[in-house]
């Protein structure tokens, strides 16, 4: 059995018939991260307790007890998300030390479902990056070539996931935190529609746009993964009392007559050349199957990067005012017994636990959000963000469903961004619509750059709200294609 | 109107954001401040007047459950997370 390849569904099935055991699978997939890991610094944390669990799964298995979907899948899960007894410290020597004594829902869900939590991914310091290499831990490498970016924020899980360190992971999306380093690291990543799963007990970024959603390998696994997942949480006030479906056993490649708009605004802001060709040959792919493709316009666009990066550090500098080194989590080493004053004491531990990049967006929230100027800034990205939400709506009457590429470039080598932070941000071009709006973003791997360095290029879908199911029907169409199937065939370098 | 950040103002947003920034930081945020401020100024030539701001990009019914305990986590669970304690209690140095 080909542990690397299989799908969960095939391996919930083997598990049932005993073809193999969840202790198997667990040291088959601890053995890949002590043996790999040091070469792409994926893991933040690494559950050496998961051959204890995966035992005692399989004394569950053998009473034939019910153990769910996702029983023995090996899932890593984004520092970001609070996993009970594991260190969750959102890359942040803010939060070193913080071992959380209870599961975020997504964990909790994960863990009821029968998942085994193999341990905690790297990620940006509290998800604020876009190439995993503002962590605490160091920078974490792409499996296609180390010398690159796996992408970020969620670039711990994406890396993880490409290598088959893990079974599948999750990650959080802010403005393209699980979409973009999926499609740097040629695997499947979903960003469901805001309110669809709960946010209890994940670090806060940005509250409005957060979302967590799986980074796996099929678009299958991502359905059985999402189902688990989504759903109503009387622990999170903003989660959506909308039925979850069985999106895996729905699943329909049949894209005959459907509709996909391609947004006219973002083609003229693509300069890549691989890029290009890959987005041209996915437009033909689905051409191909019968879709109509056509073209729509959604001016706002060119606006989404100024208006995400405003209400995203506004909205960061309010949440994250709560790291104040007095309950958990970091404090200065600095002489206290002379008399400081409160706020010197909190700005002192602030001031170090916190990283240039963290520090550098708080501040640019405080100045958005301070007296004359929050109009001009914070207020004025919320009316521009109802405008761009009316376009996209206006646009989903023409179309089922949003195709784009998910960046402008392949993934970019380490260092090469890291010093102009406007450089970075303007690579987000393409992603950080879908999250102002709350709309269901998928990046599904679909082809290659060209030439001797080969790194994967994935393809963006955006769907209206609460449609998942229709994103991942569109991706299971994609992943088909005769493109997507040669992708497949091709692995990562670290293996 | 472009948006002039000097390090006067750099000191002031880190005093209300309640961060100490060195010397090395400040001369490193300011060029990297004043660019992405005035790029954020874009969005000023657009006209939103009548617009309603939207805060949240989803309209749900707010999700409420009853004030219920429903997880216990000890206080002495909490306590061990303090970076300093006495007791039962969160140690802070003297502020007054």
């Amino acid at each position: 059995m080909d542990l690397l390849q299989i799908n969960f569904s095939d391996y919930a099935h083997a598990l049932k018939n005993k073809k193999i055991s969840a202790t198997e699978t667990a040291q088959f997939f601890l053995g890949r991260v002590h043996n790999l890991d040091s070469k792409l610094n994926s893991f933040t944390y690494i559950n050496e307790n998961i051959i204890e669990e995966a035992k005692l799964l399989d004394q569950r298995i053998s009473r034939n007890e019910n153990v769910g979907p996702l029983a023995g899948v090996i899932f890593g899960i984004k520092d970001m998300l609070c996993t009970q007894g594991m260190p969750s410290t959102a890359a942040s020597k803010m939060l070193s030390g913080f071992v959380p004594p209870y599961d975020s829902t997504v964990v909790a869900r994960l863990k009821s479902a029968g998942a085994l939590i193999i341990g905690k991914l790297n990620q940006d310091e509290f998800a604020m990056g876009s190439s995993n290499e503002t962590s605490v831990y160091g920078a974490c490498k792409n499996p296609w070539n180390i010398k690159h970016v796996p992408g970020g924020s969620s670039g711990g899980s994406a890396a993880a996931q490409s290598a088959r360190l893990t079974m599948g992971t999750i990650g959080t999306d802010t403005g393209g935190s699980i979409r973009q380093p999926a499609s740097f690291c040629g695997v499947v990543g979903v960003k469901p529609t805001y309110s669809r799963v709960s946010r209890y007990g994940i670090v806060a970024y940005a509250s409005s746009l957060d979302q967590a959603g799986p980074i796996v390998s099929s678009v299958s696994d991502a359905a059985l993964t999402l189902e688990t997942i989504c759903g109503q949480d009387s622990f999170d006030q903003t989660t959506a009392d909308i039925k979850v479906e069985k999106m895996s056993t729905h699943l329909d490649a049949n894209i005959k007559g459907k509709k996909i708009g391609i947004v006219k605004e973002y083609l003229t802001g693509i300069s890549d050349s691989d890029i290009e060709i890959n987005f041209q040959k996915a437009i033909n792919a689905v051409k191909i199957l019968g879709a109509e493709v056509i073209e729509i316009s959604i001016p706002l666009t060119q606006y989404a990067v100024p208006m995400y990066y405003i209400i995203s550090a506004s909205e960061a500098s309010s949440n994250l005012a709560r790291y104040d080194g007095v309950k958990y989590g970091y404090r200065t080493l600095a002489d206290q017994s002379s008399h400081l004053s409160l706020d010197d004491f909190y700005s002192l531990n602030r001031g170090e636990g916190f990283g240039s990049e963290v520090k550098r967006r708080i501040m640019l929230g405080t100045y958005a959000l301070s007296s004359g100027y929050s109009d001009e800034f914070y207020i004025k990205a919320c009316k521009v963000r109802r405008l761009l939400q009316q376009q996209f709506i206006s646009a989903f009457e023409k179309c089922d469903i949003i195709m784009s590429p998910v960046t402008t470039t392949p993934a970019f080598e380490i260092g090469q961004k890291s010093t102009d932070p406007l450089k970075m941000y303007l690579n987000d071009i393409f992603t950080t619509s879908t999250n102002l709006c709350g709309f269901p973003g998928m990046s599904v791997p679909f082809g290659t750059t060209t030439g001797t360095n080969v790194l994967p290029i994935g393809i963006q879908l955006t769907a209206p709200h609460f449609q998942e199911q229709t994103l991942l029907n569109f991706a299971f169409a994609i992943e088909n294609t005769e493109e997507a199937c040669n992708f497949r065939k091709l692995k990562p370098n670290v293996y | 109107m472009s948006h002039i950040i000097n390090e006067a103002t750099v000191k002031e947003i880190a005093k209300l954001a309640r961060l100490t920034i060195t010397n090395e930081e400040i001369a490193d945020y300011l060029p990297h401040l004043t660019k992405v401020l005035n790029h954020f100024s874009e969005l000023k030539s657009l006209n939103t007047d009548q617009i309603e701001p939207l805060v949240s990009p989803v309209d749900v019914s707010i999700c409420l459950r009853q004030d219920h305990v429903e997880k216990k986590i000890s206080s002495d669970e909490l306590l061990k997370l303090a970076p300093s304690k006495v007791g039962h209690l969160f140690k802070v140095p003297p502020v007054i």
